[in-house]
Parts: C-alpha cells; structure tokens; sequence
C-alpha cells in the first residue's frame, strides 16, 4: 500500500492548535446572530412569500427588526411575541411585523421562555421536517445502486433551471454519481434568496428553493431510469449560507459547498458574519446529514500550488475544527484540495500524489473532495484531456473519495453535453484500468514522495501554531491563506451582525446544540 | 521562402484541407445518424466525411467525431489586422524605454460587473505573473493596482481617477451570453459621459477578447488567451511615451 509516513503527534498537535484557534471564534460566534442566521429561522417557521418587486418576506421582516434595533432578540422572540398577542399564524405575524403595524417594541414583551412556549409547536415542526426530508433521502438512496470512490462528480452551469435539468440527466446516464447546478456568478454577494425558478444567469443558474426541487425532480427521474443514484450539491457559501443550508436541507441535497473561511478570502464578505452564518449552516447541514465540501482548492488559483500546499493542509485542520463545534461528524467533511501544481514542473505528478496520499491518510474518515486543475488548463482542449487523466490517475492511486472531474474545455466555456460525455468516459476508464494502483505499490523510502509529504506536514504546523498565536482574525488580515488579506470590520455584510441580547431567544438552535 | 497568400487547412498533403470537428446531435446511434452526422458535416464544407466515433451521450444525444476536407481558404490579402505583438519587447527593453517618461506608470486592473474570475487580471498584473513571466507589479517603472473581482465600472473609474492612472485594464473572462462585451462597453459610456475616455489608455483582456473586437467596444486595445505579462507592458509603455510626446 502506497502510504507516506505521517507523523501522528504532530497531526495531534495540528489539531490541537486547529481546535484553540476555533474556540477563540467560536466565543464570538456564541454571542452575536447576523440578519442571515434570522432569516433563515424565520424562513424554518414557515415565513414564505415575497414582495411584487420580488424582496422576500424573510428579507422584510428581518430588516424591519434591525432597522428599529430589535433584532438582538431574535426574530423568535418578536414571532413568538406576536403569538401570544394574538397572531393566528407565524405566517400572518411576519408579515405584520415586515409590513408595518405589528408592534416591534421589546419594552414590556414577554420573557425568552414565554415566547420560547408559544412557538413550541412551530419549534418542532422545523425540526421534523429537516428530519422528514433526510429520513425520505436516505430511503430513496438505498433503494438504489449507489457509486464507488471517487465518486464522479460534474457540474451543470446553462443558466436556464430547465437545460440544467436535462444536462444532470444526461451526465448520470454516462456515469457521474452527483450533479453541481453552479450558481449565478455573484450570487453569494446577494443578501436574499431570489425567489422560483429561473431561467437566466450568468456562469450559472440561481440557487433558489423551487431550483433545488426541480434538479431533485430530474435527479429522481434518472435514478429511476438508470437504477444509479445521481445525488445532488449547491453552494451553501455567500451572504446567504444559512439560508441556503436550510433550503437544501428541506429539499434533500446531498451535499453543500461550505466553507468557514471561503466567503472570507474570494468574496471579501466579512469575517464576523462569515463565521456566525457558517456555524448556523453547519448546525442545520449537521442535522440533515449533508455532506459539505470546504474550498481549501481554491487557495492554490491563487497562491503557488508548490510553496503554498501546506496553507491547505492548515486550512483543512481549521475547517475540521470549526465543523467539529458545529456537530458535524467527520464522515460530513468532504474537506477538499486540488491538482493545481504546475504541468510543466518535473516531477509534479509526485508531488501531487505526495499531497493527495498524506490528506488521505491524516482525515482517513472524511469523504476527501479532489479538485481537477483549472489554472494551468488552456484552450488546447486535447492537451488538457491529457492533463485531467493525470488527475484521474492521482485520485484513484490515492483513494480520494469525491472527485471532480476536470473539463477539457475548462479555460474556453462552461461544459458542454460533449465535454462531460468525455470527461466521465476518461474518468471511467482510468478508475478502472488502475483501480488498485494504490494498493500495489509503495514509495521508496526517503524518496521525493516521503520527504514531500514531511515537509507539508511539518510546514503545515508551522503556519498553525502562527495563526494560533496570533488568533485567526489576525492571521486572516495579513494574507495566511491564499494571499488574500481581510480586515475584521472590512468586507461586505459586517452591517448585518448583531451582538446577542441576554433574552436572545432561537429555539432552533438549541435544538440543534443539544448535545453539544 | 514567399508568403502564401491563399490558405488551406494542413493534413498531411499540400492543400488537402484536412480537419476534424466534433459535436452531439439529438439522435440515437444508427445508421440514419451517422448519415446525419455526415452531411451535418458536409454542410460544414467537409467534403469526404468520416464519421470517426458515434456514441450514446445521454438518454437521446450522440457524440459524433468526424473527419474531412474542408473546401474553405482564406485570403490574407483580405485580412487588415494590427498586429500588436509585431515586435515583442524584452523586460529590459521595457525598463529602458521607460526611463524616458521619467516617473512611473499607473496602471489599474480590475474584473469588472460580476465577474468574479481574476484568474487573467493577476496573471497580468500581479507580481507572480504567468507563463514564466512576472506581472507588471514587479516592473519598477510601473505602480499597479489590481482591484480584483467584481468591481463596477463606476467604483473602477473612481479609482482610476484618484490614483492618477494612465491605463485602465478591465479582465472579463464570463462571457455568457455576451455580458463580456455588455460590461466593457458599459465603461467606455461612463467615461465618454465623464469626459474622461482620452484621459486613460483603455486596455481589454480575456480568453474571448481580441483586440478587433475591444477596438469595436470604444478600447485602446485588447489582448486574448496566451498573453504575457511583457506584451501588455510593452504596449503600455509604448502607448504611454506616444501620449506623452503628443502632448509635450
């Protein structure tokens, strides 16, 4: 068996540090909420609806409350509130408060319990529909051949919810095991969650509700069709990731882009908001038994993929520990990197393979999620065949478990019908022709494989015990990850967090900490 | 040897006009699609199809490979192209000629509307470079600023002005349909608007960018897949010295 020697004490040691660096965010995080993190209970208690210029209920309500400065309560409290006033539905409530005439003054309202009591069946219902939802996935997955690691995963991006349907069906029919409906470009810039289906976007196709359940729709049709399951992924990143998070967990996603730190570094969204939402994303992604996907990959679009692979490595420690205190299980963590060295470098297939195995070995239970090169990829479309079966042969040598396959016409277009038909017949082949490489061989001692995978490690621990002493905020804003530097208050959306109120009420929540 | 002036197609023989193409018709495999195939070529200019590979690609779709002869040539005495990259300046024919301006050259890049993508913008700007090449943040007479992603027009020529810019380099590399073109001339409107387009060289980039097509958008010049930090410098410096003389 091709492993590389991992030094465990210093994995624990990664962890360890990984684990302060959390809980000094997770401290933060225990006292503030953020107008995303509201929404999304308002929206789990059935707030629905939206304005005739398309501003979504949960939207008005949530900024009619910050607007007044009444939203450190939780938008429990005022629903709550409005029930024992007498409000015949949580529905009829929200849209008194959002529209005006629903009283928003906390002077003289009831205590946190009281409000907590009124909403209890309400309380329950949320819950039990997440439940439903994962209970009706997991039956209707097992009624069906399900594929084996690396799972092949492709994306669909026409813009048009329809055509993304058809393509998702052609791609399971030639052999992908999950379909990613990629998103408008932009969207995690969004502070709401557009509403029905859509039909135009750029790079992509709006993540909504009713997009959700058409993909499922078509995904279920061509499970049956084929007896395979076709399992189905989104973002859940952006200014709108618990939302997100509750709508694919409602809609039985199988799996979410989610990161703690994504939104962060690519979006310039604020680190206080990112950090509170990614928690009420994992708490809710953790109860639907999704699996998310971290984006560690894309740290090497813009950092060196030689010198910077150990920021990966340190990244995805991070990533654990941040969905360890939001009780995900490591099963959940499809933590993820990618096959972005340099082609044209000597021997980056060893270094690459080096990455790949050490990843393997130190998160041994987690659903490793593999990237194809991207940055390095040209319009020399057959050339880049060539380059993604290199990755292929990566991936299977090394046991990753979620692969996404690259695209020949990566730096030309979105895939077409024909580009995913060949990607997944390449994947296809090399899976099977070097299906227990891995197990066949070992790696020299002392070779450039071994002394790669030390030297990640070892650098990879250097960089955690810096962004421990001097606190992730910090690290964050002199450039520790991908380049990229953030200031604490800097970065869209820092206006929508909300110090918590000693009477905060999110009876949600609790039940989703319970345990912890 | 003399240039040709007609051309065609390159095989294997003189003239024989040999491509191949590849695409997915709504059709099952069989004998009518393969038929199908062909002449979908021959409609191409393909004469003598070959349908190479036939393959079920979805529930009702088929990939088809084909090879022929295309019938087609080009005459470049019909071709009016600038050709920008006519001689390639060195990084120390750049630093030299540089001099001469005696202070150095702003320069502001962003990816502007919603473009997220900076894959094109840092590879130009950003003192990692690409291909080898280092951007222009490692040339000393440069000061360059790269705004990153999705920066608005409005936000972008705000910069610009503030900074003092000689050239604006806007990356658009989603080009769904056509927002590219839609972005970029969006900004040659506000400047023309502002009063501003002379003020700055206006510089496009992207994988579906010539410099045909950002002429015809309002810019100065446009750069496409392939280019090197060293051809946009060149070009600016050179475009820089010429504005400068013009107005001394």
């Amino acid at each position: 068996m091709a492993t590389v020697p991992v030094d465990l004490s210093v994995v624990d040691e990664c962890r360890a540090l990984a684990g302060r660096v959390a809980d000094d965010v997770q401290r933060y995080i225990d006292r503030h909420t953020t107008v995303g993190v509201e929404r999304t209970v308002a929206r789990a208690y059935g707030v629905i609806g939206a304005d005739p210029e398309g501003a979504p209920l949960p939207n008005a309500l949530v900024d009619r409350l910050q607007a007044a400065g009444a939203l450190s309560r939780g938008v429990s409290w005022h629903l709550g509130r409005a029930l024992l006033d007498g409000a015949s539905s949580v529905q009829d409530a929200a849209e008194a408060i959002a529209y005006g005439g629903g009283s928003i003054d906390v002077a003289g309202g009831p205590s946190a319990a009281q409000a907590r009591a009124a909403l209890e069946g309400h309380t329950r219902a949320a819950i039990d529909r997440i439940d439903r939802a994962r209970a009706d996935r997991e039956a209707f997955k097992a009624r069906h051949e399900v594929g084996e690691a690396p799972l092949k995963y492709v994306i669909v991006a026409t813009g048009n919810i329809y055509d993304d349907a058809v393509q998702a069906k052609a791609a399971r029919f030639t052999g992908a095991d999950i379909v990613a409906v990629i998103r408008a470009t932009a969207q995690s810039l969004l502070d709401y969650v557009p509403e029905g289906a859509t039909t135009e976007g750029y790079g992509g196709t709006y993540a909504t509700q009713e997009n959700f359940r058409i993909i499922r729709r078509a995904a279920d049709e061509v499970s049956q069709e084929t007896g395979k399951y076709l399992a189905q992924t989104n973002y859940s990143s952006g200014l709108c990731m618990a939302e997100i998070a509750w709508m694919a967990a409602v809609e039985r996603l199988d799996m979410l882009l989610n990161d703690a730190m994504y939104g962060i570094l690519f979006r310039d969204i604020n680190m206080c908001r990112t950090f509170v939402d990614q928690y009420f994303s994992r708490r809710i992604v953790a109860r639907a038994g999704i699996v998310i996907n971290t984006g560690e990959d894309n740290y090497l679009t813009t950092s060196d993929a030689v010198e910077k692979a150990h920021t990966v490595l340190a990244s995805q420690f991070i990533n654990e520990a941040f969905a360890k205190r939001a009780g995900l299980r490591e099963e959940q963590m499809g933590l993820g990197h990618a096959f972005e060295i340099d082609p044209w470098l000597e021997d980056s297939f060893l270094l690459e393979l080096a990455q790949a195995q050490l990843v393997r070995q130190i998160f041994d239970r987690h659903p490793i999620k593999w990237m194809p090169p991207t940055k390095f990829k040209t319009g020399d479309i057959l050339h880049s065949h060539v380059h993604d079966a290199m990755f292929n042969l990566a991936g299977i040598t090394t046991h990753q478990s979620i692969e996404l396959l690259g695209m020949f016409s990566e730096a030309i277009q979105t895939p077409l019908l024909m580009d995913r038909y060949l990607s997944l017949k390449s994947a296809r082949y090399v899976f099977g022709t070097a299906r227990h490489l891995g197990d066949e061989i070992q790696w020299k001692p002392g070779g450039i494989v071994e002394r790669r995978a030390r030297e990640v490690l070892a650098s990879a621990h250097e960089q955690l015990a810096e962004v421990e002493r001097v606190g992730i905020w910090d690290a964050i804003a002199t450039g520790a990850f991908a380049d990229v530097k953030r200031a604490r208050t800097g970065g869209k959306g820092f206006a929508g967090v909300v110090e918590r109120h000693a009477e905060y009420l999110n009876p949600l929540l609790e039940i989703l900490e319970a345990g912890r | 040897m003399a240039t040709k002036n007609v051309l065609r197609a390159y095989g294997d023989r003189e003239g024989d006009g040999m491509v191949q193409m590849s695409f997915t018709l709504e059709i099952l495999p069989g004998d009518r699609a393969r038929e199908a195939a062909k002449r979908f070529a021959e409609a191409h200019g393909l004469r003598e199809p070959i349908v190479s590979a036939m393959e079920q690609c979805s529930a009702q779709h088929s990939y088809f490979v084909v090879y022929g002869h295309s019938v087609h040539s080009v005459d470049l005495a019909e071709i009016h192209v600038e050709e920008l990259a006519a001689k390639p300046l060195d990084r120390d024919e750049i630093l030299a000629l540089a001099k001469q301006l005696g202070r150095k050259i702003v320069v502001v890049g962003a990816c502007t509307g919603s473009d997220a993508h900076t894959v094109g913008i840092d590879a130009i700007l950003n003192y990692k470079g690409f291909a080898g090449e280092k951007g222009l943040e490692s040339y000393k007479c440069f000061d360059a600023h790269n705004l990153g992603a999705q920066v608005e027009n409005v936000e972008l020529v705000t910069r610009a002005r503030a900074l003092g810019a000689d050239a604006i380099l806007v990356s658009q590399v989603i080009t769904q349909r056509n927002c590219h073109k839609e972005n970029a001339a969006a900004l040659v409107a506000l400047l023309r608007q502002e009063g501003l387009r002379d003020r700055f060289l206006l510089l496009l980039g992207g994988p579906r960018i010539d410099h045909q097509l950002a002429v015809e958008l309002g810019f100065d010049a446009g750069f496409g897949t392939g280019t090197k930090p060293s051809a946009v410098a060149g070009y600016v410096v050179e475009r820089v010295l010429d504005r400068a003389a013009r107005s001394a």
